[in-house]
């Protein structure tokens, strides 16, 4: 390339030199940014195009493909188990998202107050959070053992139910359970950033608003909210896309049971991928996910240019 | 949001209890954890103990777990494995972070497209075909296979977080480094680099934490006790069928976290600006 390049360049300057080639901001630049972008293009575009060839195809483990169109996708439509894996997804989603959302504002504005060992409690209830899930994930497990749970334990001392009820044994709360699992573990997240987006706004609208007579709620209502929002919308929908995906959680706790009342896209594809060990079939249900996750970026998209301009 | 200090009955409603309430649903598992761990086989499935606290202490399920197990394998290959992913993935950042944020290019927008592609592409859409990937290109079993496959879970955010220290850089110091005629790459490493130690910090301690934490890619990739890391061996090794071995499962589950809270309590600054810098910013 340098060789073309050069007899242009001689022309314009008396005398070509490589370094100052170099330093021109475009070849710097690029120079700097192809290798993580190859890296990048190899690890996740080529990845990302290959599941959607592999989508079309039939694809048992270690034997070649077949191209069969769209089969795949229609096999997810007919089958009860995929429809029940959508409404799974939705649910715990839903419910997560929602719980995390408020639980976590409401432990911003208990924090956003000044009182002592802040900065330690702080860090002490970000520890869910920061502690590898698969291994806090065990934990609860055991809490929620059907023989042995210290929950059923505290209900049978407090007279409310002997036996306590199997917390993963049973469909509904075995949902139910994992909701309270993934709350446990992403309502630091929300609190410590809305905490963050607290602490922005200026204590002068706060004795504006009180002049004027505002109480409490009010100055929640009409001067936190307001500022607030777009933080809440930022974190609500990563964590959004990060629930709808979510694995590990589930795959320890109940692995898509009892009876599949709690697989989700990300637990039936492995299923079917890993256990099954269909390749092409896999790749369509975990690529189904596409299409939700894409309206939800879309939105945030969406919102966030009709903020800024 | 103020609030009168005077009234001590508004102030244990609206601060220590729901505070109180909060610091033991969000600490129970870990207590859990530590006094399951050190009871015996007895004391543990014995329903008609009270299981709050533990009668009879005993390190019984860490010494198994340190010599029936390859328990240490797995933390160092944990270690090792974050160790790599998170160096690579803080040398691609901040190529990548770098012109993004002080250089015009051709490019750019694509350039910062990806990266935001990237970090919003969920791990489970990628695993089926990784997984046949990485079996073609006989990196199965390998650590190599995880050491390649989690920056790309890591760059994104790395970048994204380099790119906002970068720009705090004034541009005057590397304005009067290249009149004195420093290179590009010398303003960087010399200049830039040096004044950006907080953001390496704050990047890097998160890319360890996601790194230690990872386990989809492990779980598929990892197969073999002598390549597995902690949350997988755990998982795969510590429960055999229908049994779950819970005094070592525990035992394993807080020494697999001990790691990863002693590095964060050292950094937890740095932590919390590395979790708020993009939402509160953006």
């Amino acid at each position: 390339m340098t060789a073309v390049l050069a007899p242009a360049e001689v022309r314009r300057r008396p005398a070509f030199s490589l370094g100052r080639w170099l330093e021109r901001e475009g070849v710097f630049s690029w120079l700097m940014v192809a290798l993580p972008i190859a890296f990048l293009v190899l690890m996740v575009g080529y990845p990302f195009f290959y599941g959607i060839w592999l989508s079309l195809l039939d694809r048992p483990v270690a034997k070649p493909g077949v191209f069969i169109g769209l089969d795949n996708f229609i096999n997810d439509w007919h089958n009860p188990v995929f429809r029940q894996v959508v409404l799974n997804t939705f649910v715990y989603t839903i419910a997560a998202t929602i719980l995390k959302m408020v639980g976590g504002l409401g432990l911003a504005l208990v924090m956003n107050q000044d009182f002592r060992f802040k900065n330690l409690t702080r860090a002490l209830l970000l520890l869910p959070f920061i502690v590898p899930t698969v291994l806090s994930t065990i934990a609860w497990q055991w809490i929620l053992d059907p023989a042995f749970s210290v929950i059923n334990w505290a209900l049978k001392v407090a007279d409310i139910a002997d036996p306590g009820p199997s917390w993963l044994g049973n469909p509904h709360l075995a949902m139910f359970s994992l909701i309270m699992v993934n709350t446990w573990r992403g309502l630091p997240f929300y609190a410590i950033t809305l905490l963050a987006g607290l602490q922005t706004i200026s204590p002068e609208l706060y004795e504006a608003a009180t002049i004027d007579g505002a109480g409490r709620w009010t100055r929640f209502r009409y001067v936190t909210l307001p500022l607030l929002k777009p933080v809440i919308f930022i974190v609500t929908m990563f964590s959004v896309i990060f629930t709808f995906a979510d694995f590990q959680l589930i795959y320890v706790l109940t692995r898509g049971g009892p009876a599949n009342a709690t697989h989700v896209f990300a637990t039936y594809a492995f299923d079917i991928a890993m256990g099954a060990g269909q390749f092409g079939q896999g790749a369509s249900i975990a690529l189904s996910m596409v299409p939700p996750l894409a309206l939800i970026i879309l939105a945030m998209a969406i919102y966030l240019r009709s903020g800024k301009s | 949001m103020t609030v009168d200090r005077r009234n001590w009955k508004t102030r244990l409603l609206m601060l220590w209890l729901p505070l109180g309430v909060s610091l033991v649903f969000a600490l129970f598992p870990f207590y859990w954890m530590a006094i399951t761990s050190l009871k015996s086989n007895q004391e543990l499935y014995n329903r008609k103990v009270m299981p709050l606290i533990v009668h009879n202490p005993t390190l019984k399920h860490y010494v198994d777990l340190l010599t029936e197990t390859s328990f240490l394998e797995w933390t160092w290959n944990t270690f090792l494995v974050a160790t790599v992913s998170t160096a690579i993935s803080l040398v691609f950042g901040a190529m990548l972070a770098y012109p993004l944020a002080r250089m015009r290019f051709a490019g750019a927008t694509m350039v910062s497209f990806a990266i935001a592609a990237t970090y919003l592409v969920p791990q489970p859409l990628l695993f089926v075909p990784l997984a046949d990937l990485i079996n073609r290109l006989g990196l199965g079993d390998t650590l190599t296979s995880v050491m390649l496959t989690y920056p790309t879970l890591l760059i994104p955010f790395c970048a994204w977080l380099l790119m906002g220290y970068f720009r705090t850089v004034p541009i005057e110091l590397e304005d009067a480094a290249r009149i004195d005629g420093a290179s590009r790459l010398q303003t960087l490493v010399k200049i830039v680099l040096p004044l950006c130690g907080p953001g390496f910090i704050s990047a890097g301690i998160f890319a360890f934490t996601l790194a230690q934490n990872e386990f989809l890619y492990a779980l598929i990739f990892l197969t073999k006790t002598e390549v597995r890391t902690v949350p997988v061996g755990a998982i795969a090794e510590l429960v055999k069928g229908d049994v779950f071995y819970w005094g070592q499962l525990m035992a394993a589950a807080l020494l697999g976290s001990i790691p990863v809270a002693i590095i964060y309590s050292f950094f937890v600054e740095h932590y919390v600006a590395g979790l708020t810098a993009g939402s509160v910013k953006g």
